[in-house]
C-alpha cells in the first residue's frame, strides 16, 4: 500500500449514505465502469462529472451509513477517489473500502476545517493528513490490524489469493 | 461475557473474548441477495471452485422480486446457475419474500448461531437469539470460500425498554424514539442490547422490527434474549438443534439507555433523516401534511401483523381519489396468510395495490417509485433522499396503523381514532 496520498478534493457533510453515494435504481449494474458514473448522484448529479482524477473525498460522521452495498465503494473507485477521509465511517463501508482497497481514514474534524479544491496530502505511517492549500495539520487514525494487512497486501481479493495458495 | 460475546466465542473456539478483540468465527448460516452478483464474480476471482458447505448457504432473490428487467433477469440467471453448480441445498427464487423473513420462516435463524448476509437489516436476527449482521459483496465471497470471517468483538450497549405500550404504539414506534435519541450514529461499530419488561412479553413480529432497525443507529448487531413467543417459533422451525446463549449477570454493559414505553405516543420519522424523530400529533400541529403514497411493506413492516392492521382500519373503506397505498407482503408465507384471513380481500376493496412479496420500492428498485415532489408515508426503515425514487420526494417512516390511517385521509393522521373503532367492531 502506498503510504503517502495526495489530491485535492471535495467535502461532504455528515450521515452521506450509500443511496446518496450510488442510488438503488444502478444497484443491477455489474460493469465496474458503468458504476462509475453514478458516483454520489443522490448528493449532487454533478459531482462525478467534475471530480478531479485522484481526488479525495472528504466527509463528516458516518459515511456511508445504510445499506451494504458494495457499489458504494466501486463507484468511488471508478470515479476516480484515490482515498476518502471522514470524521467517522459506519461499519459495512468501512469492510468493503478496506477490502476493495480504497483507503478510509478517520480523522476526526476534518470535514469543518476544509474546503472543496484544497490539496490534501495523507500520510498513514504518522497518522497524519496535511491541507497542503492552507499548510493546516491534523491528526489522523493509524491503520493497523486486520484492515491493515488486507489493504497491505492489495484488498481481500490478493489477500485470500494469496492466504489459499492460488498465486 | 454478554450471549452475544459467548456465541463469538464459540464459533471461534475461545473460551473467552472481550470488547475490541479481533476474532475469525466459523458463519453458520451465510445468506446473498439478488443486489450481489458481484459476490459470485468476487468467489471466482479469489479462485474459488466450490463453496465451503452446500448447506450452509443460499440465494435469497428479493430485491428484483419478479425480476423488473432484462438485467436484473439476467443477474438472477447467473446467480441460479451458481446455486445449481454448487448444489445449494437452500434456495429462494423470486416467489419468496425478503431474505429477513424467509430465513426465520424456513429454520435458518435460531438462537446462538452466527448469520450474515449481504444486506444490512441482517441486524433482525437478533430477535431470535442470534447473532446476525450485514456484510458486502467480497466479504460474503470470503465466507463462500472458508466459512469464516473475521470480526472485531464490539462492545455492547443496553437499550432498555419497561412499561406497557399505550394505544396507537407499535413496535416502530418505539423503535423510532430510541433512534431519535441514540440518533444516526449512536451504535456505529457497537451491539444493542434490548432488554426490559417491554421486549420480555413481545411477540416474534415486534421483536424483528426493533432488532431490524439497529442499523440505522450503526449498530453492527442487535440482540434480544429469547422469550416463550421466540422458542415456540424456532423449535417448530429450526432446521438444527440450537442453544440458547444467557448475558452472565456480572457483565457490565458500555451504556445503557432507559425508555419508558408506556409515555410513547405514535411517532415519525420525517424527511430526510431516520434520527429526525418527532410525535405525529407534532408534525401536524401547524397544519395538514397531504401524502400521494401510502407504503406497508418490507422486512421492518411488511409482516401479518402489519398487514392485518392496516386491513382491520380500511376495512368496508375507500382511499380517496387521486391517493394511492401499496401493500407489498413481507414474504409469500406472509401473504397466504393475510389471503387466508381476508385482508387482501378487503385491502384491495379499499383500493390498495397488492404487489408481489419482496423488497419493492423501499429501496427504490420497482413497485411504487415516487416521482419529483411527492411525499409518501411508509412503513418501511429508510428515509434518505432518493431512497424510494426521486430525490426530491418526501418519505415520513411511521407504524403501518398510523400509514393506513394516514393514506384513508390522505394526510398525515393520528391512528388512534381509528384503532378505537377497531376495537368496537371486533
Amino acid at each position: 500500500m502506498k503510504t503517502t496520498i495526495e489530491g485535492k478534493i471535495i467535502v461532504l457533510g455528515n450521515n452521506i449514505d450509500t443511496d446518496q453515494i450510488y442510488p438503488g435504481r444502478y444497484l443491477e449494474l455489474t460493469d465496474p465502469v458503468e458504476i462509475g458514473k453514478h458516483c454520489l448522484e443522490g448528493v449532487d448529479k454533478n459531482i462525478g462529472k467534475n471530480f478531479p482524477k485522484g481526488g479525495i473525498v472528504v466527509a463528516g460522521t458516518n459515511y456511508g451509513c445504510g445499506s451494504s452495498r458494495e457499489h458504494a465503494v466501486i463507484t468511488m473507485l471508478h470515479m476516480g477517489a484515490s482515498a476518502v477521509i471522514a470524521d467517522s465511517f459506519a461499519r459495512i463501508f468501512y469492510r468493503n473500502a478496506v477490502n476493495l482497497s480504497l483507503v478510509p481514514v478517520i480523522c476526526k474534524g476534518i470535514s469543518q476545517h476544509v474546503k472543496d479544491g484544497d490539496d490534501l496530502k495523507i500520510d498513514l505511517d504518522k497518522g497524519v493528513v496535511k491541507d497542503l492549500t492552507t499548510g493546516e495539520e491534523f491528526k489522523s487514525e493509524k491503520i493497523t490490524g486486520q484492515p491493515l494487512k488486507i489493504l497491505d497486501a492489495g484488498g481481500i481479493k490478493p489477500y485470500m489469493r494469496h492466504k489459499l495458495g492460488v498465486d | 461475557m454478554h450471549a452475544l460475546e459467548k456465541i463469538l466465542a464459540k464459533n471461534s473456539g475461545k473460551d473467552h473474548v472481550s470488547a475490541g478483540e479481533i476474532v475469525t468465527a466459523d458463519i453458520d448460516f451465510a445468506e446473498i441477495n439478488d443486489l450481489y452478483l458481484q459476490t459470485v464474480y468476487s468467489f471466482y476471482e479469489m479462485g474459488g471452485k466450490k463453496v465451503w458447505d452446500n448447506t450452509k448457504c443460499t440465494f435469497v432473490f428479493d430485491h428484483y422480486a419478479p425480476a423488473p428487467d432484462e438485467k436484473a433477469a439476467q443477474n438472477h440467471k447467473e446467480m441460479r446457475e451458481f446455486a445449481k453448480k454448487n448444489n445449494l441445498k437452500y434456495h429462494f427464487d423470486t416467489n419468496a419474500g425478503v431474505c429477513h423473513q424467509v430465513m426465520p420462516e424456513a429454520g435458518l435463524a435460531y438462537p446462538g448461531m452466527i448469520l450474515v448476509a449481504t444486506d444490512s437489516h441482517t441486524t433482525t436476527h437478533g430477535a431470535f437469539g442470534a447473532f446476525g449482521t450485514g456484510v458486502g459483496a467480497t466479504d460474503m465471497a470470503t465466507i463462500l470460500l472458508t466459512g469464516k470471517l473475521w470480526f472485531r468483538v464490539p462492545e455492547i450497549i443496553e437499550v432498555r425498554l419497561d412499561g406497557e405500550a399505550p394505544e396507537g404504539v407499535f413496535p416502530k414506534d418505539v423503535i423510532l424514539n430510541v433512534l431519535g435519541k441514540l440518533k444516526a450514529d449512536g451504535a456505529v461499530y457497537k451491539a444493542i442490547d434490548f432488554t426490559g419488561s417491554y421486549v420480555d412479553q413481545l411477540g416474534v413480529a415486534g421483536r424483528m422490527t426493533i432488532c431490524n432497525m439497529a442499523v440505522e443507529m450503526g449498530a453492527k448487531t442487535a440482540y434480544m434474549q429469547p422469550n416463550q413467543a421466540v422458542l415456540d417459533y424456532v423449535s417448530k422451525r429450526a432446521v438444527k438443534p440450537f442453544e440458547v446463549q444467557y448475558t452472565d449477570d456480572d457483565f457490565e454493559y458500555q451504556e445503557s439507555h432507559q425508555f419508558d414505553v408506556s409515555k410513547m405516543q405514535p411517532t415519525l420519522s420525517c424527511p430526510n433523516s431516520v434520527d429526525n424523530v418527532h410525535a405525529l400529533t407534532d408534525v401536524v400541529k401547524d397544519g395538514d401534511v397531504e401524502l400521494d403514497q401510502g407504503y406497508i411493506g418490507s422486512c421492518t413492516g411488511g409482516r401479518f401483523e402489519d398487514i392485518e392492521v392496516a386491513a382491520k382500519i380500511l376495512k368496508g373503506k375507500r382511499i380517496p381519489k387521486f391517493k394511492r397505498l401499496d401493500i407489498v407482503p413481507a414474504s409469500a408465507e406472509v401473504m397466504r396468510r393475510c389471503i387466508e384471513k381476508g385482508y387482501i380481500k378487503d385491502l384491495i376493496l379499499a383500493g390498495a395495490t397488492i404487489a408481489a412479496p419482496g423488497c419493492a420500492a423501499c429501496l427504490g428498485i420497482h413497485e411504487g417509485i415516487l416521482a419529483s415532489g411527492e411525499v409518501c408515508m411508509s412503513s418501511t426503515n429508510r428515509n434518505f433522499p432518493g431512497r424510494m425514487g426521486s430525490v426530491d420526494a418526501k418519505i415520513y417512516l411511521a407504524s403501518p396503523a398510523a400509514v393506513a390511517s394516514s393514506i384513508l385521509n390522505g394526510k398525515i393522521t393520528d391512528p388512534r381514532p381509528y384503532l378505537d373503532e377497531i376495537k368496537v367492531t371486533d
